[in-house]
């Protein structure tokens, strides 16, 4: 078993769905960050079989949480100072989201108008979906 | 300031207060003709369009306004590469008020966001065209007298019409509303409106021959299949001519029942059945420009 060490102050993220740590480790702009970073891949989980951790130490203002909300409200944030865990954030899907995801509908004013941010807003809290402020158009990360 | 991006960005109370307005304005025209004199309209026109641009020109002039503006995006600065952005600051300094048509889907509310004045969105590509739901709904409410209880048939393109997506959103907000939706498998009404009528728990059917359900109808919503919005010639073509409204199947109709579209009509209807007194969708453009005028004096706050 890989031992990573305790951080002081920062964040962990737990219940990372297996192998997205590193997508999370880009959205969250970590690799702009002059800080420790931890990416722990495959760890064993009782709730999930395999999940992916992040340790970040850096100043608990420094992270954007609504970004982690979009990506997965299932993962667990752990606040962390002195050493200890001292707050339990619980995420909540944000009701806007810019320029984290981008419009793919080729007639969408944003297709043409580099200047614009990409703005999204959840359109439905149950379903998860996401739609372009401009265009209206469903948001499919596979595509 | 307001601007009118959605039919629905009008309460169904505010429309009523709009459609009572344009019938005052179809009566006595007369009264509203100065209303707007030293106001003007800048109708930008980034893609072809008789028939809406011409109609909010013409509105703007029977209110004693008048209109600046172009009707493709090679006679603007949009061909040397200007953003919406900054056309519509520039605008603003000229016109009182805009009438947008794009081809791209959310131009008219970048323009809403950037504008000093107030901004109608004229059509955005397939997205919305809500000046063509209220022309709709006002020929409906004048001719029927009501927009709730009946059945609706809405027949041809559903699946790209954007004028007939607007108008089930925009009547599913009144009371007791059947639609019949009549398309090719290919053509049907998105899943997205589906589970809005389903959440809203109002009754639809879809059909594919227009023939079995006509007798039904109160209110038949013809569209035309449009050859912009197919990627594939071979299927445009072998859609295009899948429904004609004519004599023969009018015979099955109720005598009160209307027949609206949006316009420009191709094959569909056939133009035999233009003398029948059920065939509205020329008086629908009429109504079209009223409905105008009342946007036009409602936004500019002149009522």
């Amino acid at each position: 078993m890989l031992n990573v060490g305790k951080i002081e102050e920062g964040f962990v993220l737990d219940h990372i769905e297996a192998g997205k740590s590193l997508s999370l480790y880009h959205h969250l702009q970590l690799d702009k960050l002059d800080c420790t970073v931890a990416i722990i891949k495959n760890a064993r989980s009782n709730k999930m079989g395999k999940k992916d951790i992040l340790k970040v130490e850096c100043d608990i203002n420094m992270l954007d949480l609504d970004i982690l909300a979009f990506i997965d409200h299932n993962i667990t944030v752990n606040v962390i100072k002195d050493g200890e865990i001292v707050d339990k954030k619980e995420l909540i899907l944000p009701r806007e989201i810019k320029n984290v995801i981008h419009c793919k509908n080729p007639r969408c004013i944003t297709s043409i108008e580099q200047e614009l941010p990409h703005i999204f807003f959840l359109a439905d809290e149950e379903k998860e979906i996401y739609r372009c402020k401009y265009c209206e158009e469903k948001y499919d990360s596979k595509k | 300031m307001r601007h009118l991006m959605n039919p629905l960005d009008f309460s169904v109370e505010e429309l009523d207060t709009l459609f009572e307005l344009a019938m005052d304005i179809e009566k006595n025209p007369e009264k509203y003709a100065d209303r707007c004199a030293g106001k003007k309209i800048a109708t930008c026109f980034y893609e072809a369009s008789t028939r809406t641009r011409l109609s909010f020109e013409a509105a703007m002039i029977n209110l004693g306004g008048s209109v600046i503006g172009f009707s493709d995006a090679n006679s603007s600065s949009a061909s040397k590469g200007e953003s919406v952005s900054d056309t519509i600051r520039v605008i603003s300094c000229f016109a009182d008020i805009c009438a947008m048509r794009h081809p791209k889907e959310g131009a008219a509310m970048v323009a809403a966001s950037r504008s000093s004045i107030p901004v109608i969105n004229a059509g955005d590509g397939g997205h919305q065209h809500p000046t063509q739901t209220l022309t709709d709904l006002l020929t409906i409410r004048s001719l029927k007298g009501r927009l709730n209880h009946f059945t609706i048939g809405l027949c041809g393109d559903l699946k790209f019409g954007r004028t007939v997506h607007s108008l089930i959103n925009a009547l599913s907000r009144y009371e007791d509303i059947h639609f019949i939706f009549i398309s090719p498998e290919e053509l049907r009404v998105p899943d997205y409106i589906i589970e809005m009528l389903k959440e809203k728990n109002i009754p639809y059917e879809e059909v594919i021959k227009l023939e079995d359900t006509i007798a039904q109808l109160d209110l038949l919503y013809m569209t035309r299949v449009q050859r912009e919005r197919f990627f594939n010639e071979e299927d445009y073509v072998r859609l295009k001519d899948f429904y004609i409204l004519d004599k023969k199947k009018m015979k099955a109709a109720k005598e009160d029942m209307l027949v609206l579209h949006p316009l420009p009509r191709v094959n569909e209807i056939s133009v035999e059945v233009d003398d029948d007194p059920r065939a509205v969708y020329f008086k629908q453009v009429q109504y079209g420009m009223y409905v105008r005028m009342a946007l036009i004096l409602t936004l500019l706050e002149l009522v």
